[in-house]
């Protein structure tokens, strides 16, 4: 083998495909048009709407970041090959616990952050456990935790405090150590600094007169920012997420060459519920209080964006920032249509549009790289 | 193929039951390193079966497997692939979405500290894959190119490739040109005359006589579960093989009909 060939004949039938064609075959292009076709759009036609001021862009990068750390959970998951219907239930149940557990029974506010990550993880488990034991689709397992989780999230404050949301979150956080991890805000005195200096709107009149009117960067953000960072590192620079790829390209290929499977989509299921518990802890950290209703259709709104990130939803491909700018053209659309004045309705059937256009493109874009007629 | 050489697998009277369905009754078999030892066999012959106790998935009802000369008994298929035993399965080997890079490391990644984390080691992964593709023949648009773009003779090749890099000393194939065309077959003929010579041991699973003299040193008829005799090769016609495969006689008074074409 030592004569072996250094150079073999290039087939002539392989057509040499162009930079263009090249560039295209990355799973974050449909999200890279959207978010530049959005920020087009509303630059505009909603420039002068307060959109791009300190708060209106605080206000978008917020709701963006929302979708951000569901959509993070969620694309992981679905490149192992399984989805989870349950983040939005588990979004209402995890606040509830929260507010039962420091309000209600009067625990530290750290204990109940810490026990209800550990119960909604343990709980992701579960939904991973049952789809590889029964080999169900995830679909409906977690399709039944949509509703249980739903259900207990109504149940406990009824039961306990006559009513369906609890208050007085905030008061009981009061200089608790864990509490500002996921409520408080970062870099206040750079803000305050920019409202000084007049790079900002500060409040002119009023209590809080001199304040910037955005004080911070809330910790919301942050998460956001963190968990599409460790997503995007996990999945593409280490062992872990070629196991990722490998678990939901081919189950039983990725077996067949010694991949845990099972233990990648199990952890991928804790990963999604731990999502959805950030989200859970900041929401209720920011409105003091926690709904029954909360997380309403998360699930499939984190989904969306995963899709528009340019994820199969038959698993095995898609990309962590590709799922960021999908919750980012999620949040800034919107919002910019409440900016730009536009019946919110309309949102709905943006989604819709978008979501079946983005999945189009996509399995034009994978027909390419497999090279599929 | 030298006779003195100790056989890296022996197998003696292997039997193996699925309740009252005897698949395997009494086979024995060796192989030795550097061989290309063909196991021929129709439909039914029990050819899966005794490759799949080789490989680990199954435990024989009966009988001896010996590696390197030990007695053997793996529990599971991670047992002998870790022994050095690795199956090629015709389908179910690569994930047509992933690159080949990532495909040929899969399960086996090379990591690259960096502080206390561990990352994929990119660099290392993309330079072996294009040079044992290289090695092989295959000549790739880059190590990220997909496998779904490769024809099957190609992915059966990166399989191939893969297991020999990862230090396999028997290496299972199982009806890798089945399904391939005329010069995908060729080239995965000619990757295993390649591999043979590197002093592996391949055990190659066909029905396709031809494919079988075309690599094989020696082959050996399954039939009804039971070894109809291993010939070395020169010793066995072509004729003579496709008859005992087929079990015998029937085939005589069908080929006549079809004139001497199957």
């Amino acid at each position: 083998m030592s004569n072996a060939p250094t150079e073999t004949a290039v087939d002539e039938r392989i057509k040499t495909r162009s930079r263009f064609r090249e560039a295209m075959i990355r799973p974050e292009l449909g999200g890279i048009v959207g978010t530049v076709a959005v920020f087009t759009f509303f630059l505009l036609f909603a420039f002068d709407s307060g959109m791009f001021n300190s708060q209106g862009v605080m206000n978008w990068t917020t709701v963006s970041a929302q979708f951000m750390i569901i959509a993070v959970g969620a694309c992981l998951l679905m490149i192992a090959g399984e989805f989870d219907l349950s983040v939005g239930s588990m979004i209402g149940f995890a606040g509830m616990l929260i507010a039962i557990f420091s309000v209600t029974l009067s625990w530290p506010v750290w204990l109940a952050i810490l026990t209800t990550f550990a119960l909604c993880i343990a709980i992701g488990a579960l939904n991973g456990y049952i789809v590889i034991r029964t080999g169900l689709p995830s679909f409906i397992v977690t399709l039944a935790f949509l509703f249980i989780l739903r259900g207990f999230a109504i149940f406990l404050p009824q039961v306990i405090e006559r009513k369906t949301i609890i208050g007085g979150i905030k008061d009981v956080a009061e200089g608790d150590w864990l509490a500002p991890i996921f409520g408080g805000k970062i870099f206040t005195g750079l803000f305050q600094w920019m409202g000084d200096t007049g790079i900002i709107a500060v409040f002119e009149r009023g209590s809080r007169k001199g304040q910037p009117v955005v004080d911070g960067i809330p910790m919301l953000v942050v998460w956001a920012i963190i968990l599409v960072i460790f997503g995007h590192i996990l999945l593409t620079k280490t062992k872990f997420g070629n196991w990722i790829f490998a678990a939901g390209g081919d189950a039983e290929a990725a077996r067949n060459s010694g991949v845990p499977v099972n233990k990648v989509k199990v952890l991928m299921f804790m990963f999604t519920a731990f999502c959805a518990t950030v989200f859970a802890v900041c929401q209720v950290m920011e409105f003091g209080s926690a709904g029954a209703d909360r997380g309403v259709l998360k699930e499939f709104e984190a989904i969306i964006a995963v899709v528009i990130g340019g994820a199969l939803l038959t698993g095995g491909y898609g990309s962590v920032l590709g799922a960021a700018l999908g919750a980012l053209i999620f949040g800034v659309v919107q919002q910019g249509l409440f900016f730009a004045g536009v019946e919110s309705s309309l949102f709905r059937v943006f989604l819709g549009v978008i979501l079946l256009g983005a999945v189009i493109l996509n399995t034009y874009i994978r027909r390419i790289i497999t090279g599929e007629r | 193929m030298n006779p003195e050489k100790a056989p890296i697998i022996q197998m003696k009277n292997i039997e193996k039951h699925f309740g009252s369905v005897i698949a395997l009754a009494g086979v024995s078999l060796e192989v030795f390193p550097g061989e290309c030892h063909c196991l021929l066999g129709d439909n039914g012959a029990g050819k899966s079966t005794l490759i799949k106790t080789m490989s680990g998935v199954h435990q024989p009802t009966h009988g001896e497997i010996y590696f390197e000369g030990k007695p053997m008994s793996f529990g599971d298929p991670r047992d002998a692939i870790s022994a050095g035993i690795a199956t090629v399965h015709q389908h179910l080997a690569m994930i047509p979405l992933m690159s080949v890079s990532r495909n040929f490391f899969m399960g086996n990644e090379p990591v690259k500290k960096v502080g206390p984390m561990k990352f994929f080691d990119h660099e290392r992964a993309n330079q072996v894959t294009m040079d044992e593709m290289r090695k092989m023949g295959i000549n790739l648009r880059g190590p990220d190119q997909a496998v779904g773009t490769l024809s099957g003779g190609e992915r059966q090749t990166v399989a191939i490739a893969r297991a020999v890099h990862f230090g396999a000393k028997v290496l299972i194939l199982d009806e890798p040109t089945s399904a391939l065309g005329v010069r995908q077959t060729a080239n995965v003929l000619a990757t295993i005359d390649k591999v043979r010579k590197q002093g592996i041991a391949v055990v190659f699973i066909t029905h396709n006589v031809r494919h079988a003299l075309a690599v094989g040193d020696r082959f050996t008829m399954l039939n009804r579960g039971q070894t109809l005799g291993t010939a070395q090769r020169g010793q066995i016609t072509p004729e003579e093989l496709q008859d005992l495969m087929a079990g015998g006689q029937e085939l005589v008074a069908l080929e006549g009909s079809l004139g001497g074409t199957v």
